[in-house]
């Protein structure tokens, strides 16, 4: 068992587009054969384009009306038919969703829940995972594969005994009671995603750097986690949206001091459509700016599982 | 090797491991502990027979099961779609691969509410409906009467939602695949769906399986899309859980809620193993 293999530069490389030499290197062929091949590919492509289009418009165009039923003036909020083309961009419905009651205070706590989660799930997931890409131990599948087990839990399960515990304990309807579930959720990912984060950076750089005289710690410090940073960024920044995400824990967990999708959720019966559009705005435009900055670690992240 | 080489691993796992004892294995343990007893902390079936009684009990479990039933097989040909088109590297691939993950952080809830503002009755879907001449008043979809619609507005949303994950893990699987098996077909004559038959899905079974079992039993605890979307007209079983941990406040029958959910998703795990088992040598 050699571990973990890096994906991200394979994936990358597949990713490429070809080059202009490879679309156009077709072997010569007899004219009337070619034509109608030249004809057939031309067909298939414009299916491929076109299976391509349909699939990214059934994906992008709900974004983009929650972005219209968002930001529709006041005035126009109740027109029908609705006009696809925004008949203007205004604040009305975003204003309106930040004044209710303890929506500022939800939002915040959502954010600090999110930077704890971060911070425990990395501080006890990326250890975990540079012992994973570095070293060959006994024990080391059962801890892979207690991991992998542990990711598809469901948080159902987890969070109803969680509060009779934190009852106990004293944490309930805290945000640090919400951030150490939600860093229960996100640990095997930041342990998986970090353990390929190690094993893409060479284990000779580290020895060369001992050999001119670092100490073990030392050379991980100043060489393997300067290389680690972007990859371990990425896995800060996944970590960070599960925990923004979660909502059935939270609404669990919490009573008087709600995340924001907790919140928003005890308000959904009574709340008017214009003020749940203006939350699902908010509560999606940290996801899709999430998704840009770790595009290219998107198949590192979780395409790994196989392995 | 040196003795402290040895432990140091275990050292670096150790802090990884207390934590999920703690939140996973304590957690997992007392949900079965709390189902079987009574609100007084005697043990019982009492817990259980609360649940089962409910009305919302087969409602809840039918939803459910119904939704995982219908929602995975779209999910599948959506992500197996998806998939092949970034696969085929097109030109813009890393386009249409962000577009496809961008549901990957969305939030279930701010999905139903994405949904809500398609399928309300002064909503998208009826408005360009009735500008094009296709209906004549706006359809009420979100009926509580109208159960069948109720599935279908919510699988369209976890669709949208939840089909992401098994694209990006079955990616990572075509990627695996040697072009020349793909190329050898073709150069035999194999059509699309030939090649998809008889070489794309015997490799891809080792991600085909853990797309699945991945995205059933995340489909099992469907909650917040179904809330958003479908109010009174239809319960699911996690909608049950927090209705009692919350608004009921007995732990013991949410808690029971929670070892069934937990039942069914171990059973559906071992049924995907059984139905698609994977050979030794593709694990690798």
């Amino acid at each position: 068992m050699t571990g973990p293999t890096p994906a991200a530069p394979a994936a990358g490389q597949a990713l490429t587009p070809p080059s202009p030499q490879e679309l156009q290197a077709s072997p010569p062929q007899a004219p009337p054969a070619r034509r109608k091949r030249t004809w057939r590919a031309l067909a298939s492509s414009i299916m491929w384009y076109l299976a391509a289009l349909v699939l990214a418009l059934f994906i992008a165009v709900p974004i983009y009306l929650i972005f219209v039923s968002a930001t529709t003036p006041a005035e126009a909020t109740y027109d029908y038919p609705k006009s696809v083309m925004p008949t203007g961009i205004a604040t009305d419905n975003i204003e309106a969703f930040v004044r209710a009651a303890g929506v500022i205070d939800a939002f915040w706590r959502s954010v600090v829940a999110g930077l704890i989660t971060v911070v425990l799930s990395l501080g006890i997931g990326a250890p975990a995972g540079y012992a994973l890409a570095r070293y060959a131990f006994r024990g080391r599948d059962g801890y892979r594969l207690v991991v992998l087990a542990t990711r598809a839990f469901p948080v159902v399960i987890l969070s109803i005994p969680l509060s009779v515990m934190y009852r106990q304990i004293g944490i309930f309807d805290t945000v640090l009671g919400v951030a150490l579930m939600h860093t229960a959720l996100a640990l095997p990912f930041a342990v998986l995603i970090t353990g390929s984060v190690f094993v893409s950076i060479p284990r000779e750089l580290e020895e060369a750097a001992q050999t001119l005289g670092c100490s073990p710690a030392r050379a991980f410090l100043r060489v393997s986690l300067p290389l680690a940073l972007p990859g371990l960024t990425a896995a800060a920044i996944f970590t960070w949206v599960l925990s923004w995400n979660d909502v059935f824990a939270a609404a669990i967990l919490t009573l008087r001091n709600p995340t924001l999708p907790a919140r928003i959720l005890t308000s959904l019966t009574q709340a008017s459509l214009p003020w749940q559009f203006a939350a699902a705005f908010i509560m999606l435009v940290p996801s899709l700016i999430v998704i840009f900055i770790i595009r290219r670690y998107l198949l590192g992240l979780w395409g790994r599982v196989v392995k | 090797m040196t003795r402290r080489r040895n432990l140091a691993p275990y050292l670096l796992l150790a802090p990884s491991l207390l934590f999920l004892l703690f939140f996973f294995a304590t957690p997992m343990a007392s949900s079965f502990v709390l189902a079987f007893q009574d609100p007084a902390g005697a043990w019982s079936l009492d817990s259980i027979e609360r649940m089962v009684n409910d009305p919302n009990f087969s409602r809840a479990v039918i939803a459910t099961l119904t939704l995982v039933i219908v929602v995975i097989p779209v999910q599948l040909v959506l992500a197996m779609a998806m998939a092949l088109v970034v696969n085929k590297r097109l030109k813009g691939t890393s386009l249409w691969l962000y577009v496809y993950a961008l549901p990957l952080a969305i939030s279930e809830l701010a999905a139903g509410i994405v949904w809500v503002s398609i399928f309300t009755q002064r909503g998208w879907l009826n408005s360009i409906l009735e500008t094009l001449g296709i209906i004549e008043r706006g359809v009420i979809w979100q009926s509580a009467e109208a159960y069948w619609t109720l599935i279908g507005i919510i699988v369209v949303a976890e669709a949208w939602r939840a089909t992401s994950i098994m694209m990006i893990i079955l990616v990572a699987g075509l990627q695996s695949i040697p072009d020349e098996y793909l190329e050898a077909a073709e150069v035999y004559g194999a059509t699309l769906w030939q090649r998809v038959r008889r070489v794309i899905l015997p490799m891809l079974r080792p991600s085909l399986q853990v797309a699945l079992i991945l995205r059933i039993i995340l489909a099992i605890q469907v909650f917040a899309t179904a809330i958003a979307l479908a109010g009174t007209g239809l319960t699911v079983m996690s909608q049950q859980a927090l209705k009692w941990a919350n608004d009921i406040d007995n732990d013991h029958v949410a808690a029971a809620w929670a070892g069934l959910m937990l039942i069914i998703s171990i059973v559906a795990t071992i049924g995907v193993l059984w139905l698609l088992p994977v050979k030794d040598e593709q694990q690798a």
